[in-house]
């Protein structure tokens, strides 16, 4: 248990050590002199910061987008639907887990595309598509993500009990009141828990929008490029601060509210 | 709670819509997988067997697929094993450190999976690790962990000690209480969490690109190589229709056996 | 289960203590101890000392290489299109295949130490002789070597003081692609692909890697003398600005910036790209099948292009194998079929009398050195003019970091 626990830090701090090296552009060699160059970079040239915004704010409309859908749901799942119905339902909004993310993506690239479904059935309405680009990345990753965020909201709401919904009923309350005022605070930590997977999955994705990206590109595309392609570890280390901070930042905010034993 | 008629089907509409949403894509897919048209256009011309045929002899994808059945089965046995020691020591002792472990153990699934990657690979090439199997076992494992962790300690924390106190009381020692009276109470939890993390270590592909070697082929792998391959894409597609179809059996045992404890969770 | 309170305790000094450790072991081991840090100055230090093996062995038995896509076919793409088989049949080295998509994920990947050998093009292979990651090749050893065409031997991207480090595989040059239904007329310059007032705004195509900066500087060379571009991969302060304005403005033209050949051609198929540079055999794959048809030519502002050369890992696992590879991939019939499929011109001289299409080699310029001459491969850009300018120029961590600029 100990190794795993500490491989896995061990190795986080391995790369991040690397953050403050550099490589010699030519030869790709490390040269373990520290400096904060990398960072200097990232901060200094507008593009990084361009795309760090964008890349929060993807992540960001995203999480708004699965929570918007996934309330509903959820609501629908666990107080409406009947006992056998749910089970039905809850298992109907998991199976997508199994069909590989990166067929999901594809299929939205072939539905996106020129001659795909989307454009085929808007073309009557006079409308097109969204086509390849920030817009559909965000729509495609709204819909990987969705299932992550409808589960920990049913779990949510499953464990609010019936008798307290009543209760609120007979003390006058409309369905709205009851829901703003009773459920709505008691399923908040679930509904913050199912946040942070939407939230990171999105911030830490550079797989998506090489499919259905167009010619945009996210923040973890820079980690990715400058790891997997351009071979300078430690830039792509130094980049790669950015999604940590900001997810660990998240992380301690929403301990608070306790979404962490939601998950 | 108390809706009213409208508030009713509003909900059952937004609930069938978003399940709509959620499967149109994957009906496409399945659709595709019988499409004549090597390239997808839609509507599909013609309807054909020939991708099934094609998908059945090919060997990379056989090959891939045990691949990934063998590093699945071995993280979550490892992810089993940890997991419910870890859920175990944080629910049930207090020890110097606890709150950060289980913010710690969080970070494998909540960090980016590029950034785990690149640690980890960045690691075992330092310590002259070869990469095979094992590394990329390693690698699932860290977020595999976290998924058992998390539904064992909600369960542990929801069937409290005394049932065990009673047990010790009765005279049963340590593992006798643990195989007859928690073992049961956890075997629910346990199994919903093997599935997703299976779920989630056979679709992995960011940490297993940078922790594999090159003849070691995960089935995602396999498809990323393949995706937009003219000739190979519409065997991907079997594969994929392929999975959604085959997955409806264990999320539905996942389903029965979680239903006693209040419904799914992650 | 009383075991685990101790744990807590001892755990957290014990991460300190295993950290310290992976930091020391990732301080000493790791990079390569040749090639000392210079940033690109004019005289280039030496590549690492190597031995040169003098026989072969007998062959391992597996080999790992990275190679371009269209280079190793094994049958997976078309099943009358495999020349990995036979050779494994022939050595009994099973081959497992990665493909590089851009010249700077083949020096990460072949700096894993996984592989045994890449087919890398002018702008990857000096970094790998200097970084001390590939070896230098005893050319005896490869037989088919001796008819290799003479103008691809002992240049500057392949050899280092007459010394090969490797075996030229074949040459060409990039191309703009069209689909001849849609683009009309169909054009004859680059400046197809950055007129800012195009039709084809959103299906314009551009390869994702920064070496594509060369491109635009290769077509200003041309429209905007005044800037005085004589080599567009030695680009001072002046040139590199104007190219890469160049591009930001072509940025708000592209659909797609492509990087793996298959997306090109599944785009190019479905219409989402219409114009753009691409690979001869991404033009044979579309024309091959029957969804699209397009157009593939060299524009009258010349073209970018390639001259790659199959190189061996300095600690290669499976070095006999590879040298089979070598000699078997310029062999007249497998260099004949590589050519073909892939569209570009071979390196063994040979090779042009076992083309099926027998005016092939004629087509490609194969034997033309003159022709040959006139493209401007990829090459790695640095520090180094190269004229009288000095050590002014941009080296290529400029232009990786341009090239993020540019894709915004």
């Amino acid at each position: 248990m100990l190794w795993l626990v500490v491989a896995y830090l061990g190795s986080l701090v391995v790369m991040f050590t690397a953050a403050f090296w550099r490589v010699d552009s030519f030869t790709g060699a490390l040269i373990r002199v520290p400096t904060d160059d990398n960072f200097r970079a990232l901060v200094e040239q507008s593009v990084y910061r361009r795309v760090a915004l964008r890349s929060l704010g993807v992540a960001a409309v995203v999480t708004v987008v699965d929570a918007l859908l996934a309330l509903p749901m959820a609501v629908y799942m666990a107080k409406v639907a009947s006992p056998r119905l749910r089970n039905l339902l809850v298992a109907a909004v998991l199976t997508p887990l199994w069909a590989s993310y990166l067929v999901k993506g594809y299929a939205w690239r072939t539905m996106l595309s020129g001659d795909g479904v989307l454009n085929w059935a808007l073309e009557p309405l006079g409308l097109k598509g969204p086509g390849f680009g920030l817009p559909a990345t965000t729509l495609t990753l709204a819909y990987l993500w969705l299932p992550f965020m409808v589960l920990p909201i049913y779990a949510g709401l499953d464990r609010i009990p019936d008798s307290l919904l009543e209760a609120a009923g007979d003390l006058g309350a409309t369905a709205g009141r009851t829901f703003r005022t009773v459920v709505l605070p008691l399923v908040f930590p679930a509904l913050v828990a199912g946040s942070i997977f939407t939230f990171s999955l999105s911030l830490g994705d550079y797989i998506m929008v090489k499919i259905v990206g167009g010619r945009s590109q996210l923040f973890a595309n820079i980690i990715y490029d400058n790891i997997g392609v351009a071979n300078n570890l430690p830039f792509a280390a130094a980049a790669a601060f950015f999604p940590v901070v900001v997810i660990v930042l998240y992380l301690t905010l929403v301990r608070r509210t306790g979404a962490l034993d939601n998950l | 709670m108390t809706l009213s008629r409208r508030a009713r089907l509003a909900l059952r509409l937004v609930m069938w819509l978003g399940l709509a949403v959620i499967y149109v894509p994957l009906l496409v897919v399945l659709i595709n997988s019988f499409n004549s048209s090597r390239t997808f256009g839609w509507p599909p011309q013609g309807f054909t067997w020939r991708w099934w045929q094609a998908t059945a002899n090919n060997d990379g994808v056989r090959r891939a697929l045990v691949t990934s059945v063998i590093v699945g089965l071995a993280a979550t046995g490892i992810a089993l094993l940890l997991g419910t020691m870890l859920a175990f020591a944080v629910a049930r002792y207090r020890f110097f450190g606890r709150d950060v472990v289980s913010f710690l153990v969080i970070l494998p699934i909540a960090l980016p999976g590029i950034v785990t990657g690149i640690a980890l690979n960045a690691a075992f090439t330092a310590g002259g690790f070869p990469f095979g199997y094992l590394t990329v076992v390693v690698g699932h494992a860290t977020f595999c962990i976290v998924v058992v962790y998390n539904n064992v300690l909600a369960r542990l924390r929801r069937t409290g000690t005394s049932l065990e106190e009673a047990s010790m009381d009765l005279g049963a020692n340590t593992f006798r209480t643990f195989a007859l009276v928690t073992f049961p109470q956890l075997r629910s939890a346990l199994l919903a969490g093997a599935l997703l993390a299976f779920a989630l270590s056979f679709d992995e592909i960011v940490v297993t690109t940078f922790t594999t070697s090159p003849g070691l082929q995960t089935l995602p792998i396999w498809i990323f190589g393949n995706l937009f391959r003219p000739n190979q894409a519409p065997v991907v597609n079997v594969v994929a229709a392929a999975l959604i179809v085959a997955s409806i059996i264990p999320i539905w045992a996942a389903q029965r056996l979680s239903s006693e404890s209040s419904g799914g969770r992650l | 289960m009383l075991r685990r309170r101790t744990m807590g305790r001892r755990g957290a000094l014990g991460v300190a203590v295993f950290a310290a450790v992976t930091l020391v072991l990732a301080g000493c081991g790791g990079s390569d101890s040749g090639g000392d840090g210079g940033n690109g100055s004019s005289a280039l230090p030496s590549p690492p000392k190597m031995e040169l093996p003098q026989t072969l062995g007998s062959p391992e038995g597996e080999l790992n290489i990275i190679a371009w896509a269209g280079y190793a076919e094994n049958g997976s793409n078309d099943k009358s299109v495999d020349w990995v088989t036979p050779f494994t049949e022939s050595t009994g080295c099973k081959v497992n295949v990665k493909i590089g998509n851009t010249s700077d994920e083949m020096v990460t990947l072949m700096k894993t130490g996984q592989y045994d050998g890449v087919s890398a093009s002018g702008d990857a292979s000096l970094r790998l002789i200097y970084g001390g990651t590939v070896a230098p090749v005893n050319t005896d050893l490869v037989p088919n070597y001796a008819s290799v065409a003479e103008f691809l031997k002992k240049r500057p991207w392949n050899s280092v003081n007459g010394q090969m480090y490797g075996i030229p595989h074949g040459w060409g040059a990039n191309v703009l692609m069209t689909r001849t239904d849609v683009v009309k007329p169909a054009p004859d310059s680059w400046g197809a692909v950055f007129d800012a007032n195009s039709p084809y705004k959103g299906k314009v195509t551009a390869y994702d890697s920064p070496i594509y900066i060369a491109d635009a500087a290769l077509y200003l060379k041309a429209t905007k003398p005044d800037l005085n571009i004589t080599n567009p991969y030695e680009l001072d302060d002046k040139q590199f600005t104007a190219s890469v304005d160049l591009l930001k403005q072509q940025r708000s033209l592209i659909g797609e910036y492509w990087s793996d050949y298959t997306k090109e051609v599944q785009a190019f198929e479905s219409g989402d790209s219409v114009i753009g540079t691409g690979w001869q055999v991404n033009a044979n794959l579309i024309n091959g099948g029957t969804k699209a048809k397009v157009s593939a030519i060299v524009p009258k502002e010349g073209s970018t292009g390639w001259s790659d050369t199959w190189m061996i890992a300095a600690n290669a696992k499976h070095p006999v194998c590879m040298y089979k590879w070598m000699d078997w991939i310029i062999s007249p019939t497998t260099n004949a079929q590589v050519a073909e499929w892939f569209g570009e011109a071979p390196a063994q001289t040979q090779a042009c009398d076992q083309t099926s299409d027998k005016a092939f080699c004629d087509t490609y310029h194969a034997l033309d050195a003159d022709y040959a001459g006139k493209i401007s491969y990829w090459t790695t850009p640095t520090t180094s003019c190269g004229d009288d300018r000095g050590n002014v120029c941009k080296d290529y961590a400029a232009w990786t970091q341009a090239w993020t600029e540019i894709k915004g």
